[in-house]
């Protein structure tokens, strides 16, 4: 970002607000200092300050999981069209870009233009680094075809068969009101205040074509999307996405993440869906369960995170290993055995989880959990099925609760001279 | 949908056995034997070596560590090496388990299995007398009038359970909604005093007492809480009432379904963990859907079903307090207090025969009788392991 430069003369600075103006400028850069230091010490120093917007795939993906996330869904207002669909992306595309690089959401900046207007980027990161921003856009089924089962942009015959609204799951209790949504934006970076700008500008510029539907808040990656990262842990203690689809595997991507040019629509080859969940835990009520059980509703050890058949933290869980009473050492609803590849028909998920905590209930609880997030290649093969065996069998479930649920298709990357999602109008 | 006493039956362990973290008492100033009773046992394929053969008498903690490839077992046996004194089971390879428990000066035998198979590689072991042996004298007199008494009642609420569910479905066969809605709530309390017993059938829990967003698409709604949303249909929007036939079809399944778990709960025994852990389960059901209003969803009495988890817990609790008060006095007498106060907190609720509507509760007071939940959950959390000690 760059440096404020002069100012004119404005009514404000003859009457003093200059110096506070200056003085605020200069804490935030102190503040992001002392922040950046403290999150994630050994992940962030290793990694870039900011990776490139532009590729083959989206980042935000297979990039090393930031520690921060704010995502947040839209809907399309009755009054836009397809072309104000199409302008707002390409100019969701440039402000992306730019806040990626560090810079300001607008041409101009927080500071730099007139003063008789409102600044074309809300300043609140002035003096911030790019904390590895990535900016990741999604389309939802309604953009395709409304819930009346209205055409309104054209594009029903290039909505994939894939993308539908998800069913309703054994156990779920989903509010409508954070749920679903006709496009989304997940914004993850090193410093909440980042992402936070970045979602905010977006939001700001999409105003008159969308509005946000819902929004969540996540600190506390919970899967580890790289093998350069060590491994996690979610609010109930334990380590989190062990055996997650990393970026380094190119062959699990291509099998379990990338959408093929073969598999429906050409215009998501690259691309791939994203499967949003919010996970509320009973966080009061797991607390009071003995170690001894918390393990075996895993089925991994809470210290080393090893599976309760023994070894390290990859060791491989043998499923068939026998325990005492005639009974597997690891349970056999343990939710280490209900969602793993060998349940599941050999099906992974990249997964790329945030913790949440949103305040209190109103009985003092915490209103907590797992921000789930998954990219998988068919929803339909993959998550839908792992969702609803573990519905069904997983000891965890009776310590969650699914409070919100939402399906995008998320295009490919966007290449040199395109805006993000392109090939969907093209 | 439950599976709490199902995982507690998993780690259910013999009497005077504990599983845990190390023992907060055995560091209670008693310096260097505090060191001696640690013992370290690791148990190979073919080997079981313990750090020492001896040890003071009072609280023990071996520490086994599996170095082997298969599942592993840890014992301490009596003298006569047949009856178990404590147990430490499924110790994966390269995994390490302590096993906590007081033992009396005397002779025993130690034996490690790994495979689990045999009688395991065994050795002598002594423990000698010790100022800090404060083990208590035999207590299974105690133990077994507890699990006799915690039978007779659940198979008691059983019965009852059964008598009023057949009322219930005549009355609502028969079109008297009226009293079948009085009935209902009555007949449910006999249900939610044995929940985490009656929901430990994994196939008939499901049946009976599912409610309606527990299901996944395709899936057939039976039991309770089908009927409830028919005779309480006012928050369902465009709701289609029931015929007389297909009210007959779900009663009829309903009180069969209750039946069979009847026959079943005739053949139960009932270990002093189980009670214990059961208590603790009933105080979770209390936290997790009736304290928020989710478990009666349509009939809003949610407060019924509140104050028979807590019987459930209390007998659970009174059942087992002879035993904790020899072992930890003070816990007995700060879970009897909690009790307590929980009961003032919901005796404020009563009205009419009955309790107060769900929706007709101040706020305010819904947040009392969380904190009170809360409050007493915590030190019954610790009921298990103390009880074992």
């Amino acid at each position: 970002m760059t440096e404020p430069t002069a100012h004119p003369v404005s009514r404000r600075r003859l009457l003093g607000g200059g110096v506070a103006a200056a003085g605020i400028v200069a804490g935030a850069g102190a503040f992001a200092a002392g922040r950046l230091t403290e999150s994630d010490p050994a992940g962030a120093a290793s990694r870039p300050a900011s990776y490139a917007f532009r590729g083959d795939h989206q980042s935000g993906i297979t990039t090393p999981a930031q520690d921060r996330l704010h995502f947040a869904a839209f809907d399309v207002l009755a009054t836009a069209d397809r072309d104000d669909l199409v302008e707002l992306l390409k100019a969701w595309t440039a402000a992306a870009e730019r806040m990626t690089r560090g810079e300001p959401a607008g041409e101009i900046g927080p500071v730099e233009g007139a003063t008789n207007l409102p600044p074309d980027d809300t300043g609140e990161a002035i003096g911030l680094p790019a904390s590895g921003l990535t900016i990741t856009f999604g389309f939802g089924p309604s953009l395709f075809r409304d819930a009346d089962g209205k055409d309104r942009f054209g594009l029903a015959d290039r909505r994939p068969e894939a993308l539908e609204e998800l069913p309703h799951f054994p156990a779920d209790v989903i509010d409508a009101g954070r749920s679903g949504g006709a496009l989304c934006i997940q914004a993850c970076a090193d410093d909440p205040q980042v992402a936070v700008h970045a979602i905010r500008n977006l939001a700001r510029i999409g105003f008159g074509t969308v509005s946000v539907r819902w929004s969540q808040l996540g600190f506390g990656r919970t899967s580890t999307t790289s093998t350069s990262q060590s491994t996690p842990r979610n609010l109930f203690g334990f380590k989190d996405g062990t055996a997650n689809v990393k970026a380094e595997e190119a062959d699990a991507l291509d099998e379990h993440v990338w959408v093929d040019g073969s598999d429906d629509q050409a215009w998501l080859a690259g691309g791939s869906y994203l499967v949003a969940r919010r996970i509320n835990m009973r966080i009061e009520t797991w607390d009071r369960q003995p170690l001894g059980d918390q393990e075996m509703f895993v089925g991994r050890s809470k210290g080393e995170g090893a599976p309760l058949s023994g070894g390290k933290e990859f060791t491989e869980p043998d499923f068939d290993m026998g325990g005492s009473n005639n009974e597997p050492i690891i349970p056999t609803d343990a939710h280490v055995r209900v969602v793993h590849p060998d349940a599941n028909n050999g099906v992974r998920m990249l997964r790329r989880g945030y913790n949440f905590v949103d305040g209190s209930d109103p009985l003092g609880g915490l209103d907590a959990g797992l921000f789930f997030i998954a990219y998988v290649r068919d929803p339909r093969t993959q998550f839908i099925p792992m969702q609803l065996a573990m519905s069904r069998q997983d000891a965890l479930m009776e310590y969650l609760k699914f409070t919100s649920s939402a399906i995008f298709a998320v295009p490919p990357g966007v290449r040199a001279g395109e805006y993000v999602g392109q090939s969907v109008f093209a | 949908m439950k599976r709490t006493l199902v995982a507690t039956l998993l780690v259910a362990l013999p009497v005077l056995a504990a599983c845990g973290t190390e023992s907060t008492k055995q560091s209670a100033g008693d310096g260097d034997a505090a060191d001696a009773r640690r013992v370290a046992v690791e148990s190979s394929d073919d080997a079981c070596g313990l750090s020492g053969t001896e040890a003071p008498a009072g609280t023990l903690t071996f520490n086994v560590a599996n170095s082997g490839s298969e599942v592993t077992e840890f014992y301490l046996l009596a003298e006569d090496g047949l009856q178990i004194v404590a147990e430490v089971e499924n110790v994966g390879p390269q995994s390490t388990k302590p096993l906590t428990t007081q033992v009396p000066a005397g002779n025993y035998v130690t034996a490690c299995k790994p495979g689990m198979k045999g009688e395991g590689i065994r050795a002598d072991f002594v423990v000698t007398e010790s100022d800090a042996a404060d083990v208590t004298a035999d207590d299974q007199e105690l133990i077994d009038q507890a699990q006799d008494n915690y039978a007779a009642y659940v198979e008691d609420q059983s019965a009852q359970l059964l008598v009023k569910t057949g009322e219930f479905v005549d009355l609502y066969k028969s079109g008297d909604d009226d009293a079948a809605r009085t009935l209902y709530a009555d007949a449910r309390t006999h249900w939610e005093r044995i929940e985490t017993v009656a929901e430990s059938f994994g196939d008939l829990d499901p049946k009976m007492d599912a409610r309606e967003a527990d299901l996944a698409p395709g899936e057939k709604w039976t039991g309770w809480h089908l009927i409830e949303k028919d005779l309480w249909p006012a928050r369902a929007e465009g709701y289609q009432a029931l015929t007389d036939k297909q009210r007959a079809t779900y009663a009829d399944d309903l009180l069969a379904n209750t039946e069979t778990l009847d026959g079943r709960i005739q053949e139960l025994t009932y270990t002093i963990d189980e009670i214990a852990n059961g208590s603790r389960g009933l105080l979770e059901e209390v936290a997790s859907g009736k304290v928020t209003g989710e478990e009666e969803y349509w009939s809003r009495t949610d407060l019924y079903d509140f104050q028979a988890n807590v019987d459930g817990a209390k007998v659970g609790f009174e059942g087992v307090k002879p035993i904790l008060e020899q072992k930890d006095p003070d816990l007995a007498e700060q879970l009897q207090a909690r009790f307590d106060e929980l009961e003032v907190l919901l005796d404020a609720q009563r009205a009419g025969g009955g309790f107060t509507l769900y929706d007709e509760i101040e706020q305010d007071e819904i947040k009392a009788l969380s904190d009170a939940v809360n409050a007493l959950s915590e030190p019954l959390s610790r009921l298990t392991a103390a009880v074992l000690a």
